[in-house]
């Protein structure tokens, strides 16, 4: 056995070595990088925010709700997926529902999802891709699959009275295709979408 | 289509690999066995007080490892009581005793099991201060522990295996350090953020609030990965945009978590003087990641169960971004390495599917494993692997040129009993206790039936095997799951580190036998084949009735 006094001078060492490294590890480090981010590429470092009229309205990577003073999805504005973070899309409490497969809870919001999005948008149950039903696992989702963006055209067209064709063009110009081709999956960003749907002439 | 997209994407991750694991790996041969020290490093030696050239009996080097880590879950606990007084802690009042447990212990086994929110309870100095130091440390300890095993397989009747304080050191500055700061201006130019700017409300499009939050996540990310950390800076951890924003940066960051696991068996081979020795542990690591891979894609695409069916794909819980081929890729290497981050939640995959990640853990973590502990772990296999070979044949086992006796064998097993022993006892008693199953039931469990189960068994299986990723649904804050798995990721991290040392240093003490012609070589296929055989018998034993009452039950509904 290693008398007390070996045990002793094992916990000096490491008690001096904790201190350095915490201050080279957890101060130096990130303080480097975080100059580094703040000086070359202060656009990505601070979150990518997205502005309008000088004013920030969120973030490229962040997703947002669309909804009215009544909390209701707004039919003026494309909608992303259902969110489980907060009471929908709080980029304080990211996270997902954590719903198992078999989850009668889970079931019952899918059915009740498909309803509500085929009245909204007066499309067949059987059009609505999965990404519309289901919650993203951080909430926080700012893309919806190229089909859901499509399924919302004519919605979105007849209640800001423009031309259905000048809608579809946007939505085909914002789709984003596979990185590299093969990884991931295409998607459309909700908000740059209704960023530059706002921009259209009513 | 799915098949070609998750085919494509593994191929260029495995190219990745076979380019960077050639030149990582031999540097690292270099780099521990080296006799140099740069000049910041004798400063260090000295600040610290030890003796950079003296090398340490098996028995002292496991002290300064285990005096190392409890001044680390001292250290990290205090610093969370101590929150309130911390400048950049976002007003974040200081974190309950059970929970800073829980926490430290996490961390420092380099677990990351996250019983807690982040954004509502830690700040940014304990994030930075705290997490990210254990971050480094824990994982160049994992190294650390690796090498000296490798060192006790080449030494010739030595008695001892190399210095802890220069492992350690080295590690970080001359690895983990310079990787990290690469891999984190990447990721920024990527979108990770990297700032300290708290949250910032703002009015959305609609005319709606929202509040998004700030922070050093770059630095943190990238040491989470490349140490197979795990722990995220946002509670959605790599599903979060702010962590992970593109398909892109997530097949980077499954790159980052694998790179030095898999690097590892060929600093094996080239310390112990036999490539192809190094290599036939690569093997048997890739062929089992092949097959996980594999199988976790068919599931997810499958979309069986009744929530999947509902909504026409498996879409609950993932990403838009990385679809299910990249949910299930980085799903797979976060359980097979002891990362445990995720990009998608777990919980929500398929029945089998939500299998795999707990089957991937099940194995022991060494397809290819943690930082150092995958090491680790598959050479024990190798060693129990031909101790049963030996068996079969009727002759004294060997492994290069290292005599397994009573003693070898003895720690061998020890080894594999703890993590399976952790498992199954923590689960059982979380529904033996009267008192214990209530709260169980009632607080922590999210989904009923069969799933809750699963919920409890993938909780245990992800501490006791230090991989930190959960069926998030659990509620684990309670005081039974911050001490259980508190004491489950002490003794997983700690007790096997015992065994590991007590073994290299019965090897270190041997001299080696000259190879005969009755000698099983281990490096050929037959071997790799042998191996792969043992490491899933010894789990489909070990596992295979609870996995029958949990998910292999849920998904034959």
């Amino acid at each position: 056995m290693a008398s007390p006094r070996t045990n002793t001078r094992h916990f000096g060492v490491a008690l001096r070595a904790m201190l350095v490294l915490t201050v080279a590890l957890g101060l130096a480090y990130p303080l480097v990088v975080t100059a580094i981010g703040q000086t070359a590429i202060p656009g990505q470092a601070n979150g990518s925010l997205l502005r309008q009229g000088g004013h920030v309205v969120g973030s490229a990577l962040i997703g947002q709700s669309f909804t009215d003073s009544t909390g209701a999805p707004h039919p003026g504005w494309f909608q992303p997926r259902p969110s489980a973070a907060g009471t929908g899309y709080d980029a304080a409490a990211s996270g997902g529902s954590n719903q198992g497969p078999e989850n009668p809870a889970l079931v019952s919001e899918i059915v009740r999802q498909k309803r509500a999005i085929a009245d909204f948008n007066a499309v067949a149950p059987d059009r609505i891709p999965a990404d519309a039903l289901t919650r993203s696992a951080s909430g926080l989702d700012p893309d919806i699959s190229p089909a859901y963006a499509r399924l919302q055209v004519t919605r979105v067209a007849a209640a800001r009275h423009v031309a259905v064709a000048e809608v579809r063009r946007l939505v085909e110009s914002r789709i984003a295709a596979r990185e590299l081709g093969y990884l991931g999956e295409p998607t459309v960003n909700v908000l740059e979408l209704n960023l530059a749907l706002a921009g259209l002439k009513g | 289509m799915v098949v070609w997209l998750a085919v494509l994407q593994a191929l260029t991750l495995a190219l990745l690999l076979a380019v960077v694991h050639r030149p990582l790996g031999d540097y690292l041969a270099r780099l521990y066995l080296s006799q140099k020290d740069l000049r910041v490093e004798r400063g260090f030696y000295r600040l610290i007080g030890v003796d950079p050239r003296s090398s340490q009996t098996w028995q002292s080097y496991l002290r300064s490892v285990l005096a190392f880590s409890l001044v680390g879950v001292l250290s990290l606990y205090a610093l969370q009581r101590a929150q309130a007084i911390l400048p950049y802690s976002l007003g974040l009042p200081a974190v309950p005793a059970g929970l800073s447990f829980n926490t430290a212990a996490s961390f420092v086994t380099n677990t990351n099991w996250q019983s807690y929110s982040p954004e509502v309870t830690l700040g940014y100095s304990i994030q930075i201060l705290g997490l990210a130091v254990q971050n480094f440390v824990s994982a160049a300890v994992g190294i650390a522990v690796a090498i000296a095993l490798v060192r006790g397989f080449a030494a010739h009747r030595t008695g001892t295996i190399g210095n802890f304080w220069v492992d350690l050191t080295r590690g970080i500055l001359r690895l983990l350090l310079p990787l990290s700061i690469v891999a984190a201006i990447v990721l920024m130019v990527g979108g990770v953020i990297q700032n300290f700017n708290g949250f910032t409300d703002l009015t959305t499009l609609s005319g709606g609030t929202q509040t998004i939050p700030g922070g050093p996540v770059a630095s943190q990310e990238a040491i989470k990965e490349l140490g197979t950390n795990g722990g995220g800076f946002f509670n959605a951890n790599s599903s979060h945009p702010f962590e992970n924003p593109s398909a892109w940066t997530s097949l980077f960051q499954v790159f980052l978590m694998l790179v030095i696991p898999f690097s590892l068996p060929r600093t094996f081979g080239a310390i112990v003087g036999d490539r192809r020795q190094g290599y036939a542990i690569l093997g048997a690591m890739a062929a089992i990641f092949a097959v996980s891979l594999t199988l976790l894609t068919v599931f997810e695409s499958s979309g069986s169960g009744t929530a999947p069916q509902a909504a026409g794909g498996a879409m609950e819980g993932k990403e838009t971004r990385f679809g299910i081929a990249g949910s299930a890729l980085y799903a797979t290497a976060s359980t097979l390495s002891s990362t445990g981050a995720v990009n998608s939640m777990h919980d929500s995959f398929t029945a089998l599917g939500g299998m795999m990640p707990m089957l991937n853990m099940m194995l022991g973590e060494v397809a290819p494993g943690g930082v150092g502990s995958g090491l680790y772990g598959m050479l024990i296999l190798a060693v129990i692997t031909v101790f049963i070979a030996g068996l079969l044949v009727g002759r004294t086992p060997e492994y290069l040129g290292k005599k397994i006796g009573p003693r070898e064998i003895k720690l061998a097993s020890l080894y594999i009993l703890v993590t399976p022993s952790l498992v199954l006892a923590g689960t059982a008693l979380s529904f033996a206790i009267p008192a214990v199953r209530t709260d169980v039931e009632a607080t922590s469990i999210a989904n009923p039936g069969l799933h809750g189960l699963s919920e409890v068994l993938y909780a245990f299986t992800s501490a006791s095997n230090n991989n930190g990723s959960a069926f998030a649904g659990l509620t684990a804050d309670t005081p039974w799951f911050n001490a259980a798995l508190g004491v489950a990721m002490l003794l997983g991290r700690f007790l096997p580190i015992v065994f590991v040392l007590a073994l290299a240093g019965a090897l270190a003490g041997q001299v080696p036998v000259p190879e005969t012609s009755g000698t099983l070589p281990t490096n050929r296929p037959q071997f790799v084949g042998l191996l792969i055989g043992v490491t899933i018998i010894i789990t489909a034993l070990t596992y295979f009735p609870v996995l029958a009452l949990g998910p292999l039950a849920e998904g034959l509904q």
